[in-house]
């Protein structure tokens, strides 16, 4: 068992002929990941990488029975792109793309909430099951297979998050890079959930950033559902200062909620093995599971 | 991106959002025909001048004052103009060193003819990014600080929120001008601007918009956005060259301007240790990493995927110009970009600057770890190498020890 993505997943890859599509479609298919085509619009009917182009995402869903789809839209297309993958049925979309408008991303949450779908990102590294299918662009062989589930805001650090829990000893069932935006598909809590309901993981690894609440909010749910699973905990940003964005878009302090050591105090209040350095993440976890 | 104040009000008006009418100035000498220009359209005798800097708070460091005539604007206009203007939102606030006032907004007097008449409300358009849906935020308590506000007195604060399908509706900016005590010609015009207000918001991606105060003339009924902070969204703004062209850079850290012409996020902060990260959250858990290590980050750099000797000795350079740094710690984990390739672009942009004479600690995890490591230690240069997060952070507490 893993979440969200595995061997049997059908991957699409929307903005496949471009050039960041190109690189990490290849990479992806080299890992073994079952990549069963792309879409590029108005190139139909030609082949990439060995794997058939559409023109729709609809025609990938009935013709290659696509079910997973990975955006390197750029960022005035993408918004679209997430659209028209949840309106075609694809059932996990993944968006890449970094610079999508606020605003669009306010119209996608308001649109995507009809479809029986799960969006992860934008602005995210992608999720990858280890030895079964990278969705994404994180380097694969960090990534050793399994019983800790990672959830991340951010990409080189879920790297480094997974490759100390290797270190460790550990393993990864899957982990989830939701993304650095202010409103992202499937935030923390939701993320977290997954892993809670899936049998194969054992512990959790949630790692936060400055701005918004989605930390406190997977706070309160894994301590009002028993703390079912341990987890460990990592906020960046204990040390940036207020009102300035910090690389992610939605990394940022406005009001008092929005900062490191309110979201660790919660954290902590929680049940969560809070870490106060990034250096700790994986010998924490080794240490909690025992 | 933030506008100033005169910019701001430009855009309201173009959405047909009433403003305090003004002309904006750089030079004392076109005081005069500004005055004249302003009298002529507006009929007051009364003139406010506005410091235009990017920080609130600008009439407690004495960027706004208020002129009964020509000669008093002259004056006064002189005195604000070229000022080093202290608030409690420049770097450093009150006891910094201030931020120089380039142009000045000479306004009408909205609050003519009867100044008791007037009332003053606070609105606000912002992204609940919880709700994730826009939120109109509005009080009767204009003219002070929100925040304190909603702290002492809550039940003033109200909020709308709007449906991102539908947008504003009819019956909320009713709701919104009932809830701020209108009536009859005001009650029209509160909802006229609300909703001309929102239409703005939307159509120049903003990410803020704060009309504070927003005042009632009690005289002549209508509604008039008397300030306004306006901030945008920076990924929006490849749709709206018109705003983007109004960036000020005269605003912003020099460095900091400097960096994002070279394509690297940066944020110069006040601390000894200068970092140089790839990946926003990895360069945000390296600042903390330094604290943790007894120092102080110096700044927040992400140089992004591509850590060639090129970028990589433009980042070096750009920590540098802080005079502060007394080390730097490099922290890279290589997953598609090999390790041993930036070892080698560290080597390269370190003999090729020839100058640091500040320590450098590189940690170099990932693809290629190990040979990067043996690539900097056989370099001969003064460069601390290390492979795990630990090591490196003990690395920084020894050289700033």
């Amino acid at each position: 068992m893993s979440v969200l993505v595995n061997k049997d997943s059908k991957i699409i890859v929307q903005g496949f002929t471009g050039k960041e599509g190109s690189f990490h479609a290849e990479q992806m298919i080299d890992y073994g990941t079952n990549v069963v085509g792309g879409v590029t619009p108005g190139k139909g009917g030609q082949e990439h990488l060995g794997k058939p182009v559409m023109n729709t995402v609809a025609e990938a869903v009935s013709e290659l029975g696509a079910d997973t789809s990975i955006i390197f839209v750029p960022p005035a297309f993408a918004a679209d792109a997430v659209m028209e993958a949840a309106a075609a049925g694809i059932k996990v979309i993944i968006c890449i793309t970094e610079g999508i408008p606020v605003q669009d991303m306010v119209k996608v949450r308001d649109f995507i909430k009809d479809y029986d779908c799960t969006l992860i990102g934008p602005n995210c590294p992608g999720v990858i099951t280890p030895g079964e299918a990278k969705v994404g662009i994180m380097p694969g062989f960090v990534f050793k297979k399994g019983k800790v589930g990672v959830v991340s805001k951010s990409g080189t650090l879920t790297y480094e998050a997974a490759d100390q829990i290797v270190k460790a000893g550990l393993g990864i069932s899957t982990a989830i890079g939701i993304g650095g935006d202010p409103i992202v598909g499937t935030p923390t809590k939701e993320a977290i959930e997954l892993f809670m309901n899936d049998p194969e993981t054992e512990g959790i690894v949630m790692i936060g950033e400055i701005g918004g609440n989605y930390e406190a909010l997977a706070s309160q749910y894994i301590k009002e559902t028993g703390n079912k699973k341990p987890v460990v905990g990592f906020i960046a940003g204990q040390t940036a200062p207020k009102g300035r964005t910090m690389g992610h878009a939605g990394a940022i302090v406005g009001g008092k909620d929005d900062t490191a050591e309110a979201k660790m105090k919660i954290m902590e209040e929680c049940g969560i093995h809070v870490v106060h350095s990034p250096a700790d993440i994986g010998k924490t976890m080794k240490k909690v599971l025992g | 991106m933030n506008l100033h104040e005169y910019q701001g009000k430009e855009l309201l008006a173009s959405y047909g959002v009433k403003i305090q009418r003004g002309i904006v100035i750089d030079d004392v000498n076109e005081v005069e025909a500004a005055y004249r220009k302003l009298q002529e359209e507006t009929g007051t005798e009364y003139c406010v001048i506005k410091a235009q800097i990017h920080a609130g708070g600008r009439g407690k460091g004495g960027g706004v004052k208020v002129a009964k005539n020509l000669e008093d604007t002259k004056e006064k206009a002189g005195e604000i103009l070229g000022m080093m203007l202290k608030t409690p939102q420049t770097p450093g606030g009150l006891d910094g060193p201030g931020k120089k006032v380039n142009k000045v907004l000479l306004a009408e007097d909205s609050y003519a003819p009867d100044f008791d008449a007037c009332s003053e409300f606070y609105v606000s358009i912002l992204l609940d990014r919880a709700k994730k849906r826009n939120v109109i935020v509005y009080s009767t308590q204009g003219g002070m600080d929100i925040e304190k506000v909603a702290e002492e007195t809550p039940e003033l604060v109200h909020k709308e929120f709007i449906d991102p399908a539908l947008g504003l509706l009819g019956f909320q900016a009713r709701k919104i001008a009932f809830n701020l005590g209108l009536s009859g010609k005001a009650f029209k015009e509160m909802t006229k601007f609300i909703s001309n207000l929102y239409k703005a918001f939307l159509g120049s991606d903003a990410s803020l918009f704060e009309i504070n105060p927003c005042m009632h003339n009690g005289s002549t009924d209508e509604i008039i956005a008397v300030d306004c902070k306006v901030s945008l969204d920076d990924n929006a703004l490849f749709r709206h060259k018109d705003l983007a062209a109004l960036r000020d850079k005269s605003e912003e850290d020099p460095t900091e301007v400097e960096a994002g012409e070279y394509g690297l996020n940066y944020v110069n902060l006040d601390g000894n240790v200068g970092c140089m990260v790839n990946g926003a959250g990895l360069a945000m858990a390296t600042m903390d990493i330094i604290k943790l290590s007894g120092g102080s980050p110096a700044n927040f750099l992400d140089v992004g995927g591509t850590a060639d000797a090129a970028r990589v000795e433009q980042a070096f350079k750009i920590i540098l110009k802080d005079p502060e740094v007394k080390a730097i710690l490099v922290n890279i984990f290589g997953g598609i970009v090999r390790c041993d390739r930036v070892a080698n672009g560290i080597v390269e942009a370190y003999k090729n600057m020839g100058n640091i004479t500040v320590p450098i600690i590189v940690r170099l995890q990932g693809t290629n770890a190990d040979i990067a490591k043996k690539i900097i230690d056989e370099s001969g240069l003064e460069v601390h190498s290390a492979i795990q997060l630990q090591d490196a952070a003990d690395l920084v507490k020894e050289v700033i020890a």
